[in-house]
């Protein structure tokens, strides 16, 4: 069974960093916001995670700073959205394409080429016993410390959306005249889950260039953070959700790689087939749209999404 | 009277903000060229020269310039239906790889019909690519924004598995297709520039989508259901079918973009065929006002960044993907603009409102 247990470990791994950006992004859109700009986000936090492991040679000083990039990038985002009242989508596009510049020119300003520099990437930790239980032991209980907080995290936003607290960021979302009315203040809570969405983010960035690689390249998201937009849709806007969809794709994906791993021909009934590698590397945007199209639908997340909040008095 | 004095001050204030961004849009890009380890000064001069001194500068310029304006026309049209298509990146590639994929039979045929079809041909795939996202939003509300850029992904490995498979080159060396045939190939008009017939017709589709969008009753249907469904749902205006048409125009000029991307200038379709293209040319949208006018300017314009910023690369080791930051900047500053006047327009509202 090690093979099995191996393939499992491995789509958690591939999953972390979806789960740890739309966790994240649950809570933007939860408090009315959406932010399209998380693949942006997770680009830079990956990058400067990288740069400040590799000039440090401390990889636990980068993951603070993907931290600072992400909520750098958060209080830019809230600050042209929530406070000025920008297009959110128009704004995430923005950061998009220009993270996707500014981590192209520092990469190559200050690494010379696309340098295969590499640093001591974060390692495992082993649970006592636990990691030894067979099939899921290796999956939940011999991973880096990063996995262990996102799931921590999930476990505490799922208690905060319960509390009194999580109550004023759900109303900010789902009806915020009413909230402004009963004295919450919209602009702030908004303010906030964006920062906080974001560092998630620059977290998730981390855990590409510190934990599943040991190295920076450019656009090394590669659409990473919309699926994990895709997933937040699919996971119905709860953190429990969006663990499960996210492991979901962590497992497709992880299919996706053995089945390239067997080679391109596949024998199915005495029929052969070449199948292009490209076709594995499309299949996560395959599934993300057949998920979507089939998952969007009735319930489609909180009322006031994406619309910035203006007192009308 | 009134009206005149406050359009001309907000025509004031809009030139004031603009130019506060673009000046700190350069200090931060200097900045960023000092922490690159680059010279500031060099970047500049290649800049310039790359875009606009000489001829061949001058032709480049024009010929980057070209599918960016298509693409951010054809961009317009789905902004303004209320569309928010970040897909004309995959739209690009599905139009460029339609023509490749006919392009030996559409090769035997004389120019004066083989042009023709390849750019209808580049049309129809470009905008049906774009249909999938407006019919998984009317009828499955899927958010188009996440749709179209998973097309672009999908868009992107299927011309790669197409330039390695079926449409490699006969030797079977490289991962690129054939040279497409020569009564495809759009006429280089000023030898040895690269300068090309599609830039003129850019420039008259732009005229066309002008008057499809302010001159047509389908203009008025994709204007009134992006300003206000509910207005389009009471005067009778189907949304969906709306929706529909201004996705497949959008698409189509995109595809058509990569069509002429493909006969003006590569004259081969390989991976990574579009340099981002699709991506500018959102900003050029955007920067442009969604009218075709200023979208031919602000075309215009990041075809000469692009220009200028391949040979900064060259010539000053500055990676070109800085024009991205730029572009962001732009997005940024068009986006508070846009917001300010809404706000301007809102508070205007309500003052008229308090008088009566």
């Amino acid at each position: 069974m090690t093979g099995f247990e191996d393939f499992l470990a491995g789509a958690v791994r591939l999953s972390a960093p979806i789960i740890l950006a739309a966790l994240g992004e649950v809570i933007v859109q939860r408090s009315g916001v959406i932010n399209i700009g998380i693949e942006g986000t997770m680009l830079a936090g990956a990058f400067f995670g990288f740069l400040v492991a590799f000039q440090t040679g401390n990889p636990m000083l980068g993951v603070f700073a993907s931290l600072g990039a992400g909520v750098a990038i958060g209080i830019i985002f809230a600050l042209l959205t929530v406070i000025q009242k920008a297009n959110q989508i128009v704004v995430g596009t923005g950061l998009n394409i220009a993270m996707l510049g500014l981590t192209g020119v520092l990469l190559r300003g200050i690494f010379e080429a696309d340098a295969n520099l590499g640093i001591q990437p974060i390692g495992v930790w082993n649970w006592p016993i636990l990691s030894s239980f067979p099939v899921l032991g290796k999956a939940f209980f011999s991973q880096s410390a990063l996995v262990y907080v996102s799931g921590a995290i999930a476990i505490g936003i799922w208690i905060f959306l319960r509390s009194r607290y999580g109550l004023g960021l759900r109303a900010c979302g789902s009806n915020p005249e009413a909230a402004d009315a009963a004295g919450v203040k919209v602009d702030a809570i908004r303010f906030g889950a964006v920062v906080f969405g974001a560092a998630l983010a620059g977290l998730a960035g981390a855990y590409l260039s510190l934990v599943q690689t040991n190295t920076f390249s450019e656009n090394m998201t590669s659409g990473r953070g919309f699926i994990a937009l895709a997933v937040v849709i699919f996971g119905r806007w709860s953190p429990i959700g969006v663990v499960a969809a996210s492991l979901i794709f962590g497992i497709a994906n992880q299919a996706q790689f053995w089945m390239q791993a067997r080679g391109s021909s596949l024998d199915f009934l005495g029929i052969t087939a070449q199948v292009p590698y490209q076709f594995f590397l499309a299949l996560p945007y395959l599934i993300t749209l057949f998920v979507l199209a089939f998952f969007s639908g009735k319930y489609r997340g909180p009322a006031a999404i994406g619309k910035p909040y203006v007192r009308s008095s | 009277m009134l009206f005149g004095q406050a359009n001309r001050l907000s025509n004031l204030s809009q030139f004031l903000s603009i130019s506060v961004t673009l000046v700190t849009g350069i200090v931060l890009i200097y900045l960023a060229i000092l922490l690159g380890g680059g010279n500031p000064g060099a970047a500049a001069t290649a800049l310039v020269s790359g875009s606009l001194s000489g001829s061949y500068s001058q032709a480049e310029t024009l010929i980057r310039a070209c599918p960016l304006l298509l693409a951010g026309l054809g961009l317009a049209v789905a902004f303004r239906a209320g569309v928010w298509n970040i897909g004309a990146e995959g739209q690009i590639y599905m139009g460029a790889l339609a023509v490749t994929a006919l392009a030996s039979q559409l090769g035997s045929l004389p120019a004066l019909f083989a042009v023709p079809l390849a750019f209808f041909v580049a049309f129809i795939s470009g905008g049906f690519w774009a249909f999938i996202a407006a019919f998984l939003r009317t009828r499955r509300g899927v958010q188009e924004v996440i749709s179209t850029i998973m097309l672009n992904f999908l868009a992107i490995q299927i011309v790669s598995a197409a330039v390695h498979g079926p449409l490699r080159e006969p030797t079977g060396q490289f991962p690129y297709s054939d040279t497409i045939g020569t009564s495809l190939i759009l006429a280089r008009l000023v030898p040895p520039t690269r300068f090309h017939t599609g830039v003129i017709l850019a420039m008259v589709i732009a005229l066309v989508v002008w008057v499809m969008l302010f001159r047509t009753l389908w203009g008025f249907k994709v204007r009134t259901v992006g300003n206000s469904p509910e207005a389009a749902t009471h005067s009778g205006i189907s949304i969906e079918r709306t929706i529909w048409g201004a996705m497949f125009v959008s698409g189509g000029l995109s595809g058509l973009a990569g069509a002429i991307e493909l006969m003006g200038v590569t004259h081969i379709l390989f991976e990574n065929f579009s340099p981002g293209y699709g991506y500018t040319a959102i900003a050029v949208a955007l920067l442009g006002g969604l009218h075709p006018v200023g979208i031919v300017a602000s075309g215009l314009l990041f075809g000469a960044l692009q220009a200028g910023a391949s040979a900064m690369q060259r010539d000053a080791g500055i990676s070109e993907v800085i024009v991205l930051v730029v572009q962001g900047i732009i997005i940024f500053s068009v986006a508070l603009q846009t917001a300010r006047a809404l706000r301007k327009k809102a508070a205007l509202k309500a003052r008229a409102e308090a008088e009566v």
